[in-house]
This record gives structure tokens, C-alpha cells and sequence, in this order.
């Protein structure tokens, strides 16, 4: 049995682990109710340029174009993979590039082989871990991640747009974590450019007048439509991040409580033990003297 | 007629109004109660909103767009 001064150790440096882990949760909780909050002021504007551009696309004969939404055969791809910057939050950095590594190969095998298959990272874990795989990356932008304003990830969607404008990828997929609520990620790849309108099936015909007209207002709307869809991945996969790192952090908690105890249990036994020799050697002691 | 000015980050404004100018890619132009349908997008300067109070208050936008549909106006600006 382990000597009393190691397990007193132990037990000393088990709860100051515990100390770090559980504020640890707590400050991830409060950072993920103000993720959340962020989501949740995103819908209403989100909600209503998609409408806009329903009835633009309504009212339009024929189809809309727009050199977003103009597919082309996939000869170069780029997937952006969002993680993190930080680390302990569970598998989620990890489960972010293996979706990310595991559509490369699956979807785009062609493209993967030929070479013609690049990573974007935003957050710093998963630029390491891409990196660490032997994987080349088209870019990073880490600091994206940090809970930047809609102004400076609007520039980053834009720098985005241009790379599929300027034709130097005819197709890009975003791989990040849904929230669906704090204890469950889904991991989720999707299609980004080319944009791919949606087809509703009951018409609700609005008469708009339409200014300037119809044409440039989707040259407008197509671009901020893509802004915010950039934008909301991006909130989203923050509020997992919390969310995942909770998780992870209550669990630790939990499994530090658990040791602890273990260890007074142990603690109190060997104490025990060492008393009842003692006391024996005392008896055994006078016994003699008798 | 309800009007609600959202950007991405906050609902700057929600309420009933009587009226609103907004500086549109045309020209800018006003809005009263039973407004034709119409959608515009929207240059950078003032947007002015009267409630029903007859108070005015004014808002600087960059650019955006407006809808107005059944006497509700969506104002989806850009601020700075």
C-alpha cells in the first residue's frame, strides 16, 4: 500500500485539477448563452433574405443567373474545415477534420488523387491537425473563430466568393459541428459555392415592383446571402465548440470526484492500518515489560 | 404599419410607424400605410422613421435593402 504523504499528495493535486476543469465549465457556459444569443439575433435577417430571394426568384422568368450560382464541372475543390483555437473540448477539433479528410475521400477521390483537392482551415486546431496529417493547406484564417463581427467575416466571405469567381475552384463544401444543444454536435458537410437555389413548390406570388430591378437586385442579394450563410457556420460551430468544451469539462469534474474519493478511501485505510500497528507495537511493548 | 430595421448582429428598430424615408439605389423615397409591394436596395445615408407619436428618429446606414409587403417593412441594413 502507497504511503500516506504520496496519497496526500495525490489528493492535493487531483483537487486543483478539479478546481481548473469545473471553471473551466462554467466559463463555457456563459460563453456558449452568449453564442447562442448571437444565433439566435442572426435568424430574423437570415430568414428574410432567404425570402427576398424566393420571391426575386418567383417573379423572374426562367432562371436566375448569377456567376455565384453557375455550376461547373469540379476540376479543383476546396473544402473549409471549422474547428477551433483551443483544445479541450472533447473529439470536436477531431471529428471536424476527420469529416473534413473523410469526404475527401469519398466525394472527391478523383480530385484527392489527381491532386487537385485543397484545405482551407479557420481555427488553429484544425490547421495542426490537417497539417500533422500530411495534408496542404490552401490558407488559414484562425482568427475568424474568436466571435469576430459580421463586418470581418463578411471579408473573409468575400476573399471565398472570389476564389470560385476567378475560377481557381469550381466547387467548395464547408465541414463544421451544428449546435443542436450543448451536449450534441452534428457534424455537418455542405455544399457552399455554387449556390444552389432552393425550389419551393407553392408559389405565394407577390406583385413587387422591384428596384432598380429584378437583375441587379439578385446581383446583390446572391453575395449577402452567401455573407450570411458564412456567417451563421461560423456562429454555429463557436456555440459546439462551447458546448463540446462544457461537456468535456463536466465529465472531467465528474472523473476528478471520483478519484478523490477513491484516494480518501484509500487515505484512510493505510492511516488506519498504521494506527493498529502502532497501537500493537505499544501493547506488545508493555506486554515485555510485564 | 410595422416596421423592423435588423442587420446580422441586432434588431436596431421594431414598432409601429406612420412613415419612413430611406435612401434607395433610385432616388430616395418614402412610405406610407398601403404601399404597393416593393423591394429596393438601399445606398448609404439617412433613414428617417416617424411612429405614431409623430416622434422622428433618424438612422445612418451604409447600404441594405427594404421590403414592403401588407404594410410591413423589413429594413435589412449594413452599419458600420
Amino acid at each position: 500500500m502507497a504511503n500516506l504523504k504520496e496519497i496526500r499528495i495525490r489528493i492535493a493535486s487531483v483537487k486543483s485539477t478539479r478546481k481548473i476543469t469545473s471553471a473551466m465549465k462554467m466559463v463555457s457556459a456563459a460563453k456558449l448563452r452568449k453564442s447562442q444569443d448571437r444565433i439566435l439575433q442572426l435568424r430574423p435577417y437570415a430568414g428574410n433574405i432567404d425570402n427576398i430571394l424566393l420571391s426575386l426568384q418567383q417573379s423572374m422568368e426562367g432562371e436566375i443567373e448569377h456567376p455565384l450560382i453557375q455550376s461547373r464541372e469540379p476540376a479543383k475543390v476546396l473544402i473549409i474545415v471549422i474547428s477551433s483555437n483551443r483544445g479541450l473540448c472533447g473529439a470536436f477539433n477531431s471529428n471536424s477534420v476527420k469529416n473534413a479528410i473523410n469526404l475527401a475521400h469519398s466525394k472527391y477521390s478523383e480530385q484527392m488523387n489527381k491532386g487537385q483537392l485543397y484545405f482551407y482551415a479557420v481555427g488553429k486546431k484544425g490547421a495542426d491537425l490537417l497539417k500533422g496529417k500530411g495534408y496542404q493547406l490552401e490558407g488559414e484564417s484562425n482568427d475568424l473563430v474568436d466571435g469576430k463581427s459580421f463586418s470581418e467575416i463578411s471579408s473573409f466571405a468575400g476573399e471565398i466568393m472570389n476564389y470560385y469567381t476567378e475560377k481557381k475552384f469550381d466547387r467548395i463544401e464547408l465541414v463544421y459541428n451544428k449546435f443542436k444543444n450543448a451536449a450534441v454536435q452534428e457534424l455537418i458537410d455542405e455544399n457552399f459555392l455554387p449556390l444552389k437555389m432552393e425550389e419551393q413548390e407553392e408559389k405565394k406570388f407577390v406583385d413587387y415592383i422591384f428596384e432598380p430591378d429584378a437583375q441587379s437586385l439578385i446581383l446583390n442579394l446572391v453575395p449577402k446571402a452567401l455573407k450570411i450563410k458564412i456567417f451563421k457556420v461560423i456562429l454555429e460551430s463557436i456555440a459546439s465548440e462551447h458546448g463540446a468544451r462544457m461537456t468535456a469539462m463536466h465529465q472531467a469534474t465528474d472523473n476528478a470526484n471520483e478519484l478523490i474519493q477513491d484516494l480518501s478511501l484509500q487515505y484512510n485505510k493505510a492511516r488506519q492500518a498504521a494506527i493498529t500497528k502502532e497501537i500493537l507495537d505499544i501493547v506488545g511493548g508493555a506486554e515485555a515489560l510485564k | 404599419m410595422f416596421l423592423e430595421i435588423i442587420t446580422p448582429e441586432k434588431t436596431v428598430f421594431s414598432g409601429d410607424i406612420k412613415l419612413i424615408r430611406v435612401p434607395g439605389t433610385k432616388g430616395s423615397f418614402e412610405v406610407l400605410s398601403n404601399h404597393a409591394p416593393i423591394v429596393s436596395t438601399l445606398i448609404k445615408g439617412d433613414i428617417k422613421v416617424v411612429n405614431k407619436d409623430n416622434e422622428e428618429s433618424h438612422f445612418e446606414i451604409d447600404g441594405g435593402l427594404i421590403e414592403v409587403k401588407e404594410n410591413k417593412i423589413i429594413v435589412l441594413g449594413e452599419f458600420s
